[in-house]
């Protein structure tokens, strides 16, 4: 559980109830009866230090900013905050940063399906060093990832090299983007996955197996029901990821406004012509749109908890 | 005679599997997938900054003083951000899981919330704080401290893209281990310093090595909101992603896959050191329930 993939297992952790620490206190607090309304003592001490500096650093790391931006949103009226939200380059910068995620994200499910099934299923030479290059991708700097494949494709890189006298150009298109996403973003999928599959008793497949259902059919109608969620989970969350990326996009992308320009590049652009109401209306387009797929996430396990509970 | 069946890695005999040649196709595929997204642009880093040369390599990376500089606000950055991200996730984790209280949800997906953020927009949050017009930019100019643009912006900016990685690291951890250890330890008389240096950092310095580790890589590497917070000024406040993304558009390639190398390359140390440490916890467990079946019932 200690991978670097911890973001979808957290998310578990959210919903799971406090197992096995409860009850000891619980046990202790007979003893001592003393109870305020809403809040349980504790013998521990710390509460109040902990508490004071968790929410003092939160307040100035996230409270306060987010109240700024709130602020600074607000400052605008209506019919500005539209157009600034609403023009045609911003609606562009959304569409292709929603394309390009959506269709990363897609092809990121995919490989990750791929990649968890021969990881967890099949031994064979290099396993476990393709487990290990599978983390590399939230270790490395995204502007490495963004500088290496902008160079990779470029005509003179060396996959530019077959792939533009072919006529597929990436670098600089909306191709390059998607690339770029899914390399950030596939080790979200496999490790959301991969955990999954590896818990799956073998009975059910060999139930399948028994009552003559074929490989594929097993694959069908028992394990991919049972993955879907994980699958989903991971799809969300490379797709949320996807769409606050700018670092390795910046490289790759020529940010050209109306095709390769995705909607934090426009956010950058703004602040850089001092536009900051503009730009913080943009902002709050994208952080509503990562929430809500996050607020996906969540509720799809909670979803898929209560049917496994 | 009972006949075994293991889940787990081990594939018993009785579970069935895919033909030979399909097992194959998706072997090849998966190596595949990760040689060309992961593999080659891992070689090409070094074959881009080492083809000029190792002499061009080393001048590019030592004789320009702004490269220099990089190199030295990323090594300082990067661990005050973590340094910070550890004392709040230590104290998040330990209040949300070892008390109760109404909020206690709340705060848990709070802490959640940096992940939702496009760095890009952490940035601009700040700006909006502390900028020259921002809300509380002249007073504190008026103090005469500089944050955005100068490394407390940097510092902040770090800290808040790396919040939640050590605290989301401690939270499940000391959920497993409950509480018994730390309640006998405070009926035995332990005051607050005793209980946590004693009972709970010893049980729980894996795991925030663990979070530490994830913690300096993402810090190491942040790029979004450093960019914003930065106004990229060479030699003042360009950290080492900075620095590579302006040889870049400079075009000097040489120069600034020199410096993407010394990035890649605290990235393969993180990733080793992670691997270690797994390895090494695996097998002292591997070790421990072995010791605990040898003990007569």
């Amino acid at each position: 559980m200690s991978d670097l993939g911890m973001v979808s297992e957290t998310l578990h952790d959210n919903v799971a109830p406090l197992a096995g620490s409860r009850s000891s206190g619980h046990a202790r607090q007979a003893v001592t009866p003393a109870r305020r309304p809403f809040f349980r003592r504790s013998p521990l001490p710390g509460f109040g230090t902990g508490l004071t500096i968790t929410l003092g650093y939160l307040s100035l790391l996230l409270l306060l900013p987010l109240g700024a931006c709130l602020l600074k949103a607000s400052s605008l009226s209506m019919s500005e905050f539209v157009t600034a939200v609403w023009s045609a380059r911003a609606r562009a910068a959304y569409w292709v940063t929603f394309e390009t995620s959506f269709v990363a994200a897609l092809i990121n499910s995919a490989c990750g399906l791929l990649l968890a099934w021969v990881l967890v299923r099949y031994q064979f030479f290099g396993r476990r060093f393709l487990d290990a290059l599978i983390d590399l991708p939230f270790a490395l700097p995204t502007a490495v990832a963004g500088l290496v494949f902008s160079a990779l494709f470029v005509e003179k890189g060396w996959y530019g090299q077959v792939l533009v006298p072919l006529g597929m150009n990436v670098a600089y298109t909306r191709w390059g983007i998607i690339l770029v996403i899914v390399f950030v973003g596939l080790p979200f999928v496999v490790r959301t996955i991969q955990p999954v599959l590896e818990s799956l008793e073998k009975d059910l497949e060999e139930a399948a197996a028994s009552l003559g259902a074929s490989r594929w059919q097993t694959f069908q109608h028992v394990l991919f029901p049972a993955l879907w969620p994980s699958i989903l989970t991971g799809f969300a969350l490379s797709f949320a990821r996807g769409l606050g990326e700018y670092g390795a996009v910046v490289f790759v992308s020529g940010n050209k406004p109306f095709d390769t320009e995705i909607a934090p590049v426009l956010i950058v652009a703004k602040l850089e012509q001092f536009a900051y109401a503009e730009a913080t209306a943009v902002a709050l387009v994208l952080v509503a749109g990562s929430l809500l797929s996050l607020a996906a996430i969540n509720w799809l396990e909670r979803r898929s908890q209560r049917y496994a509970g | 005679m009972q006949v075994k069946q293991g889940h787990g890695p081990g594939i018993s005999t009785l579970t069935p599997q895919e033909p030979f040649w399909l097992r194959c196709v998706l072997i090849s595929l998966s190596f595949l997938v990760v040689g060309s997204l992961i593999l080659v642009p891992i070689i090409y880093v070094f074959y881009q900054a080492i083809a000029p040369g190792i002499g061009t390599f080393f001048h590019n990376l030592l004789m320009d003083r702004d490269t220099r500089h990089a190199v030295w606000l990323t090594l300082t950055v990067a661990p005050l951000a973590v340094l910070f991200n550890t004392l709040f996730g230590i104290a998040a984790a330990w209040t949300i899981t070892k008390f109760r209280f109404p909020g206690r949800t709340l705060l848990m997906s709070l802490l959640d919330m940096p992940f939702a953020i496009s760095p890009v927009v952490a940035g601009l949050m700040f700006v909006l704080l502390f900028g020259m017009q921002g809300y509380l930019g002249p007073a504190v100019r008026e103090w005469g401290i500089r944050i955005i643009f100068a490394w407390p912006g940097l510092v902040l900016a770090t800290t808040f893209v790396t919040m939640p990685f050590i605290a989301r690291e401690l939270i499940p951890l000391m959920q497993t281990l409950g509480s018994d250890e730390e309640l006998a330890a405070v009926s035995l008389g332990a005051n607050p310093w005793q209980l946590f240096w004693r009972v709970t950092l010893p049980n729980i310095r894996w795991g925030l090595l663990f979070g530490i580790i994830q913690c300096h890589a993402r810090a190491i590497g942040e790029f979004g909101a450093v960019y914003v917070v930065s106004g990229h000024i060479a030699g003042e406040t360009d950290t080492m992603p900075l620095r590579v993304e302006k040889l870049f558009q400079e075009y000097n390639n040489p120069a600034s896959f020199a410096v993407a190398l010394l990035l890649t390359l605290i990235a393969l140390a993180t990733l080793i050191a992670k691997l270690v440490l797994e390895h090494w916890l695996t097998t002292q467990e591997a070790a421990r329930r072995a010791e605990i079946e040898e003990l007569p019932a």
